[in-house]
Parts: C-alpha cells; sequence; structure tokens
C-alpha cells in the first residue's frame, strides 16, 4: 500500500493547532514515516499535488474565497478533518456573528475598503461535509495522534462525546464547582483535554465545545449558585465555541432571562412570551 | 475464629502508619488537598487531616476547622478506594505484529502494589466487599490487588448530613472485612481492635495501653450515636421490586430535567464498576495495545448498537443508574449496590439527592 | 470461568463470501486454543489495531471455529477483509447458549432474520444429528434480497432430512420465484404442535418480538420461545456492566434468554 497523504490547510486560525502537530516531537519521526505530508505550509513551502488521503483542516470560514477554496479542498481530500474551535464551531471570531459587521471594520480598520469578510464566521461543517472533528483551543496532541494512528489503521477514532468531568474524576481532582464553588463548564463540555483547568484549581470553560447532548439548562442554576447567571452567564458561553449550536442557544436563554429579570425590576410589563 | 488478641488504646497513630510502611505496604489515608479531604499516599501520620471536617449538602462541600484534633471526624472523601482497587486507567496487554502476521499478545507482568488502606469506614467496607463480589474473579487482576491490600477500617461517629449507611445496613460500625479497626475518642485517642491474624500482629507491635471498660463503652455509644444522626434514609420495603416496578414512572422525567448526564456520581460511587476497552495502536502500526478505563452509563456512547444508543434520553441513562444500585444488583450480583456514603448526594453538581428520587418513586407507587 | 481479555491467535484457514456485505470465517488456533462451545455462544473476534466485537459462533469441528460476519463497521470491516493465513484475535466462548437438548421430544421452529441464521446453524446442525430425538424442524429464514440469503448452498441437503424450510425475502429480484414479505408471514405454513414446540428466534429486536407475539398467537407460550439478545457487549466477561437490559448481563445470562423474561423487558422504551 502506498503511503498516505496528509495535508493540512488553515483558513481563519491562530496557527496554534496546525503547531499542535509539529509540537509531538516525539511522535513526528514516526508520524514522518507513516504518512507523507504532501501541503502543509506551517512546516514547508514545498507542496505536492492532491488529491489527498487524509486533509485537517484548521480555521473557520470568514470570507468568500474561504467558501470557495473550502469546497477545492474537500474535492481534493479522502478524510477530512476539521481541528480545532474555529473548524468545528466557528471560533472566537464567530463572536461577531450577529453583531453588525460593518460598524466593526468602519470602527477597527483605518482603510476599511481594504477588508473584505462575510457577516459571520462559520464552522467547515456549514460548508462541506466532515468526517471528523477535533475539538479544542487549541486541540489535544494526544487526541490528534490517536486520529491519526486510528485512520492509519482503519480503527474508528476514540472522539469521546461525554463530559470533562469524567477526566476530572479520573485524574483525581476534587470539583471545583462542588468543593469551591467555582463556576465550572465541565459538566456540559465534551472531554478530550485531559480536564486540565480544574486540575489548576480554576473552572473549566468550555474550549472543547459541548458534550453530547449538553444539558445547559440544568446547569443554569447551579451557575446561578456560583454567581453567575444573566449577562455572566452568557459571557460565559460566549468564547472560543459561541456559534457551537448548545451553547448559542444557552447563551441567548441566559441573555434573554437577564432581560427578563431587569424588566422585573424596572416594574414593568412582563416580556411577551 | 481466631483468638483475637485484646484491644488497645492509642494515643498516636505514627507507630501504626511507621509499622505498616516498615512492612512494606503503602499506606493510602486521608490527608487535606485541593479544598477536601482526599485520599493519597501518606508519608507519615502527620499526613492526616487533624483538626478538619466538612460541612457536606446536595452538591456543596467546604472544609471546616474543627476545635478538637481528630482525623477521622469527616464525611466520605470525594474519591473511594475503588481508585486503588480498580483503577480509573489500567493497560490490559499490548500486541504485536511480526512481517508473516503473526500476533503475540502480552500481558502486563509487574506485580500490584501492597496497600495498606488507612480509615475504611463502615459503608467504604461494605462497598469493598460489593466490588469483590462484582470484580473479584479468583486470579484476576481485581483479586490480584485486592489480596494484598491490608484495611485499618474506623468505626464512623461523625456521619454527615449526606449519609444513610444505616439504611443501607453498612454501618457505622465496621463489622468485618478488616484487618484493623478503629475507633475515634476525644484527645484524640484511638481505641485499635483486631479484625484478622494480620490485625493481631500489627497490634501486637503497637504501644498502647489496655482500654479499660470505660474506654470501650465510651466508643461503642459513640458509635451507636451515629446510628440516629443520619441525614438521610431509603424508602422501606423491597426496593428491587419498588425499581423493577418503577421502570415508566413519572419521577424519571422530572429528574431528567435536572440531571446534567455528566457522569459524576457513577465517578464517586465507591461501587460503580462499569469500563470500557481503548485499542490503541503507534503510527508504524506495529504495536498495538489496550487499555482498559472507567465508563459511565451517563455516557451516550455506553449502549451504542449500531447506529445509536439504547438510552439516549437523559431519564433513560438516570433510570438505568438508579435502577441498576437499588435494584437490579439484587438479580445481578444478590445484594444491592448502594452502601449508603453519600458520596453522589454531595458531587453531583446539581445536588440530586438518590435517596430523595427513591422516596419520589416510592410515593408515586402508592398513588 | 476465568477472567481473561487478552486474545488468542487464531489464522484465517478459509474465508467463504456468502452475500455483498458478508463473510464466514473458517478460525484455526495458532497455538492453545479457545475452550469447547455450545450452539448459540459467542466469541470477542479482535482484529489487530481495530478492535474488537462479539461474534456468535456459526459452526465449527474440533478445534476450528467458524464465524460468519456481517460488514457494519469498522472491526467487522477488518474482520470480513482478513484473507486465509491472516491471524485473528479470538477469546470466549461466552453467554448463555440455545440449549437445544432441553427441546428433545418436541417440534422445532427456527426463526431467522437476515445474519440471525449464523448463531441458529449450530442448533440446526445439532438437531439434525440427533433427528430421532426431535419431532418436525421447521426453519423460516428471512433476507433483505435473495442475494441477502445465507448458506443457500445447505438448504438441499437440509430439505433432504425432512427439515421444513421456508425462505422470504423483503425485496425480490428478477430471478426470484419465492416468498416475498416479513419473516412472520412464513408462521401460518409452518408445521408444528404449539402445544409441543421449542422455537429459537434470532434477527433483529423488532423481528424478534414480532415473532414472538406471531407464535403466541399460534399457541407457543412465550416460555417455548428463546431469542438471542443484543446489546453493547464489550468484555463478554459480566465486568464492564455494557450490556446490562435490565436485570440481565446479556454477555452472563444471555445472549439466549427465554422470551417470558425477555419479552416485557424489551417491551419498556430505552431499558
Amino acid at each position: 500500500m502506498a503511503t498516505p497523504t496528509l495535508a493540512v490547510w488553515k483558513f481563519a486560525s491562530c496557527d496554534g493547532c496546525q503547531l499542535s502537530l509539529l509540537d509531538c516531537e516525539d511522535e513526528l519521526l514516526a508520524l514522518a514515516g507513516a504518512v507523507r505530508i504532501a501541503h502543509f505550509l506551517e512546516a514547508s513551502s514545498a507542496v505536492a499535488d492532491g488529491p489527498y488521503d487524509i486533509s485537517l483542516v484548521e480555521g473557520s470560514v470568514t470570507t468568500a474565497g474561504d467558501v470557495a477554496r473550502i469546497h477545492r479542498v474537500r474535492e481534493q481530500s479522502g478524510v477530512l478533518v476539521t481541528i480545532g474551535a474555529c473548524a468545528t464551531a466557528g471560533g472566537v471570531q464567530a463572536l461577531r456573528n450577529g453583531a453588525d459587521v460593518e460598524e466593526f471594520r468602519r470602527v477597527v480598520y483605518a482603510r476599511p475598503e481594504y477588508v473584505a469578510t462575510l457577516a459571520e464566521s462559520t464552522p467547515i461543517s456549514a460548508h462541506v461535509p466532515v468526517d471528523y472533528e477535533l475539538r479544542g483551543c487549541p486541540i489535544s496532541r494526544a487526541q490528534l495522534l490517536e486520529l491519526l494512528g486510528a485512520l492509519l489503521a482503519g480503527r474508528r477514532p476514540r472522539l469521546p462525546t461525554h463530559s470533562v468531568c469524567f477526566e476530572c474524576k479520573s485524574r483525581g481532582t476534587a470539583c471545583v464547582l462542588v468543593a469551591a464553588g467555582t463556576p465550572c463548564l465541565g459538566p456540559v463540555t465534551q472531554a478530550g483535554c485531559g480536564a486540565i483547568c480544574p486540575a489548576y484549581g480554576r473552572g473549566c470553560y468550555g474550549c472543547f465545545g459541548p458534550a453530547a447532548r449538553a444539558d445547559t439548562d440544568a446547569l443554569a442554576p447551579v451557575l446561578r449558585v456560583a454567581g453567575v447567571a444573566g449577562e455572566d452567564l452568557a459571557r460565559l458561553y460566549r468564547t472560543f465555541n459561541a456559534a457551537a449550536p448548545a451553547f448559542r442557544a444557552a447563551a441567548g436563554r441566559a441573555e434573554s432571562a437577564a432581560g427578563e429579570a431587569t424588566d422585573h425590576e424596572g416594574g414593568g410589563d412582563d416580556p411577551p412570551r | 475464629m481466631s483468638m483475637a488478641i485484646e484491644p488497645l488504646l492509642l494515643s498516636t497513630l505514627a507507630p501504626l502508619v511507621a509499622a505498616l510502611r516498615e512492612d512494606g505496604y503503602r499506606v493510602v489515608g486521608p490527608t487535606v488537598r485541593d479544598g477536601a479531604i482526599v485520599l493519597d499516599e501518606l508519608e507519615s501520620a502527620d499526613a492526616l487531616p487533624y483538626g478538619w471536617g466538612v460541612d457536606v449538602e446536595p452538591g456543596g462541600y467546604r472544609l471546616r476547622r474543627r476545635a478538637d484534633g481528630a482525623s477521622f471526624a469527616h464525611a466520605a472523601s470525594p474519591r473511594s478506594w475503588k481508585s486503588y482497587l480498580h483503577p480509573p486507567r489500567e493497560p490490559l496487554w499490548t500486541a504485536s505484529r511480526d512481517g508473516a502476521g503473526d500476533l503475540t499478545v502480552r500481558e502486563p507482568e509487574e506485580e500490584p502494589p501492597r496497600y495498606a488502606f488507612l480509615g475504611v469506614r463502615a459503608c467504604d467496607l461494605r462497598a469493598i466487599a460489593v466490588l469483590d463480589r462484582v470484580l473479584g474473579t479468583p486470579g484476576g487482576r481485581y483479586a490480584r490487588r485486592r489480596e494484598r491490600v491490608l484495611i485499618v477500617a474506623v468505626n464512623c461517629t461523625e456521619p454527615a448530613a449526606t449519609c444513610f449507611c444505616a439504611a443501607t445496613g453498612s454501618g457505622p460500625a465496621a463489622r468485618d472485612g478488616f484487618d484493623l479497626a478503629l475507633t475515634e475518642l476525644a484527645g484524640p485517642r484511638y481505641l485499635a481492635e483486631s479484625g484478622s491474624e494480620r490485625g493481631d500482629g500489627l497490634l501486637s507491635r503497637l504501644p498502647g495501653e489496655p482500654p479499660g471498660d470505660t474506654v470501650v463503652t465510651e466508643a461503642r455509644a459513640a458509635v451507636a450515636a451515629a446510628a440516629g444522626r443520619m441525614g438521610r434514609s431509603l424508602p422501606e420495603g423491597d426496593l428491587r421490586e419498588l425499581l423493577a416496578g418503577a421502570r415508566t414512572a413519572a419521577r424519571w422525567d422530572d429528574v431528567s430535567a435536572r440531571c446534567l448526564t455528566c457522569g459524576n456520581c457513577t465517578m464517586v460511587c465507591p461501587t460503580c464498576f462499569c469500563t470500557t476497552v481503548e485499542d490503541s495502536t503507534d503510527l508504524t502500526g506495529g504495536t498495538a495495545r489496550r487499555d482498559e478505563r472507567w465508563d459511565s452509563c451517563f455516557d451516550i456512547d455506553f449502549s451504542y448498537l449500531h447506529g445509536g444508543p439504547v438510552r439516549a434520553s437523559a431519564a433513560a441513562r438516570y433510570r438505568q443508574w438508579l435502577s441498576h444500585k437499588l435494584g437490579t444488583w439484587h438479580d445481578q450480583f444478590g445484594e444491592s449496590g448502594c452502601v449508603g456514603c453519600g458520596r453522589c448526594i454531595v458531587w453531583c453538581p446539581a445536588g440530586i439527592d438518590i435517596t430523595e428520587e427513591a422516596n419520589a418513586l416510592a410515593e408515586e407507587a402508592t398513588r | 470461568m476465568t477472567e481473561t481479555m487478552t486474545p488468542l491467535p487464531y489464522r484465517v484457514t478459509g474465508r467463504r463470501i456468502e452475500a455483498a456485505d458478508t463473510v464466514t470465517l473458517a478460525l484455526a488456533p495458532v497455538g492453545e486454543r479457545i475452550g469447547p462451545w455450545t450452539p448459540g455462544q459467542f466469541t470477542m473476534l479482535y482484529a489487530f489495531g481495530v478492535g474488537e466485537v462479539p461474534i456468535s459462533i456459526s459452526g465449527g469441528d474440533g478445534a476450528r471455529i467458524r464465524h460468519t460476519v456481517r460488514d457494519v463497521g469498522a472491526v467487522s470491516h477488518a474482520v470480513c477483509g482478513t484473507p486465509v493465513g491472516g491471524v485473528l484475535g479470538l477469546r470466549g466462548p461466552y453467554g448463555c447458549g440455545w440449549d437445544p437438548d432441553s427441546a428433545a421430544g418436541a417440534d422445532l421452529v427456527l426463526v431467522a432474520g437476515g445474519i440471525g441464521l449464523a448463531p441458529l446453524r449450530p442448533v440446526l446442525e445439532h438437531a439434525l444429528a440427533r433427528r430421532e430425538r426431535y419431532g418436525r424442524v421447521a426453519v423460516l429464514v428471512g433476507a433483505r434480497t435473495p442475494a441477502d440469503l445465507l448458506y443457500p448452498r445447505e438448504y438441499p441437503a437440509w430439505r433432504a432430512v425432512g427439515v421444513q424450510l421456508l425462505v422470504t425475502v423483503d425485496r425480490a429480484d428478477a430471478g426470484w420465484g419465492g416468498h416475498v414479505g416479513v419473516v412472520t408471514t412464513l408462521l401460518d405454513q409452518a408445521r408444528f404442535t404449539p402445544g409441543n414446540t421449542v422455537a429459537f428466534v434470532c434477527g433483529p429486536e423488532l423481528m424478534m418480538r414480532f415473532t414472538a407475539r406471531a407464535l403466541g398467537d399460534r399457541g407457543v407460550p412465550a416460555g417455548a420461545v428463546r431469542v438471542s439478545l443484543e446489546r453493547n457487549m464489550r468484555c463478554g466477561i459480566a465486568l464492564c456492566g455494557h450490556c446490562q437490559l435490565g436485570p440481565l448481563l446479556v454477555c452472563r445470562d444471555g445472549p439466549v434468554a427465554g422470551y417470558d423474561l425477555a419479552g416485557p423487558l424489551l417491551a419498556v422504551k430505552e431499558l
């Protein structure tokens, strides 16, 4: 069998996830032996033509050019894997979704006419079919290696969809939410990071995005006790995965709850339901 | 039964920990870390949580300073002894394939560590006995670890608001399954009683004095009083029958609206034993391995069967957990899977209370 | 029972393509072999580096085991693709089987849906080897299309020894002159004495439920209907908890269970 080819593509992103690949120092030699890296501009300007057996796609779609390019990538790729929160959920740049991008452009840039951008930052899966997703900001090196090992062996990659709590408990971290009242998104966030943040005494901020069937409604009263509700809760969900459907909806509900509370305080009429 | 040697009154635990370490045991017991009293390896008796207690409630846990110097006056630890007997992750084997495609599979060869568990409460003694029955296949991985463990139990004199071991019949007194049992008394002093030949040997090496009748009576009374101070209880009657008849109860929808399906209850439960296996390969594809890790019936993939999970809804997953723990465990292993330690109540971020849910199901059944 | 999750190497000594997505492998031990098996038991089959799946034993002789495997996921894909000479891992046998001996003296009705014929074939072979012990034997087989029928080359031999073999497909093709419809529609033609019959049913869960109900309508009590349950079996030795169906650990208490026990459990949604 010919050595499989690997391509790495960048869309709107910070390059951090691609760097995770270069960060696989101990495994890099084995990786170089197992796949032929045919397209990886972060590592080498030498580029081989497609098609490619495996494509890793970093970044979100934010321009008309991106839309055309991701379709070309998909056409040339056997297995397409999105890597990181930008590619799987739109990233931190999706905070602009629903806001007035024209205004941002006017205010932020000296020469706004040079900036061509779409109104929303969208995940790769909004444009083309995606075979596997690696979550996180940045992705986990261990998950990346497992994914590549699995694809090479013909195995279904092991990408758990359960909560971060599984990993906290497995590594023996006492729950920061229960034992310290620290706001934590662990119960609704997908595992894979190894539960790093709670191990250092801080709450999970959801960089791996929502777990399967994450119940953000059940978490809302828990976080309220921990001192986070309304606008604050909306902000908690609006970071790297702001546009992930479960987190976007949770933020929206938190915000409208805050709005209702304000209305009540103002003594006005009940808001329409 | 062996002629157990006479009880001893100890004024300090330092010689006990030292003797265990001298005998080659890795001593695991309670200690303060990260704002909780956790189980960890102890270098000496100094690491015990003298003067610390905890306040617990559903979904809440806080350390609290105690006026006395008690070291065992706190509720069950966030992690249970299961972490040592049935570790969160364990390699099962590695396999290699040669050029001809032939397969060689090797199991790990290292001997399991010898642990001395210090401060095992009656609820957790019972939990260990439950795990023994589920996982203790002779010659198996669990059995090999288990047979090397020495147990120093602690009679519980300080039940928490979330405790209900009196209702499950597990405690608060340690009845069997230990090598040595301690009762912590004011001072603190410790009444030490042997429960095995290993315990006899240990006790005979420790400095102490005969306790005298007054001290023994004081100790027994303190433990008996604890039974009356349990914060919670389970419904009366046959729980196996109750849960078998409650499969379509409305209460499951009620609790599922609060349940995060995060799996915390199963991870902290001292008897939840479910695992899954993970197959992996190195990048060259020449060697493969299989590891076992804790799994949970709250994981949506747990019941996966071609194309989808059998138990997709949160209600079905919570029903599975509670029904197994209190009901079908009897069918499968001849006893209840719940020991009344209260960990699932404390460490559920949403504060879901297994006793409250069981009582609500019982109440619904009478309607 | 010993607790081991370590597979023994078995070499593929024969490979037959049964249908577009289904293969029967004959496997012989490279060294140590698994223990003796009975009809209805399963093994855990390991494809190197890919993973493990529970597969019912569909036949064998001596040390050799036959498995009929349908390609439905990564592991079964790798198993199905293993060539003659290739090595797989095997452990088992596990679970409670069909126990055909306890049906001595009764009429036998075997009802198979799709790949469900594979675990039933050892029951038929067992009964045909002891023909005098049983009454009438009816075998009802359903498949998606004629091309999906398992073991068609063996049908003449079964019929030759007096088995009433009835076959149906969900979708006929140009060359099909037989029955079209779900397997339960064959039951009316099957010859058996309802009060003295043991039925062995294997197929998709819904098919087994409809079949058990139809058998009940014909007068066969639920306790005389045996089904082969399927849940997510990971360890095979009652240690991992995955395959629970209410009170049952399917890998230990099943996969074969009486419908008097299994029926009410299967009727509960998401149990």
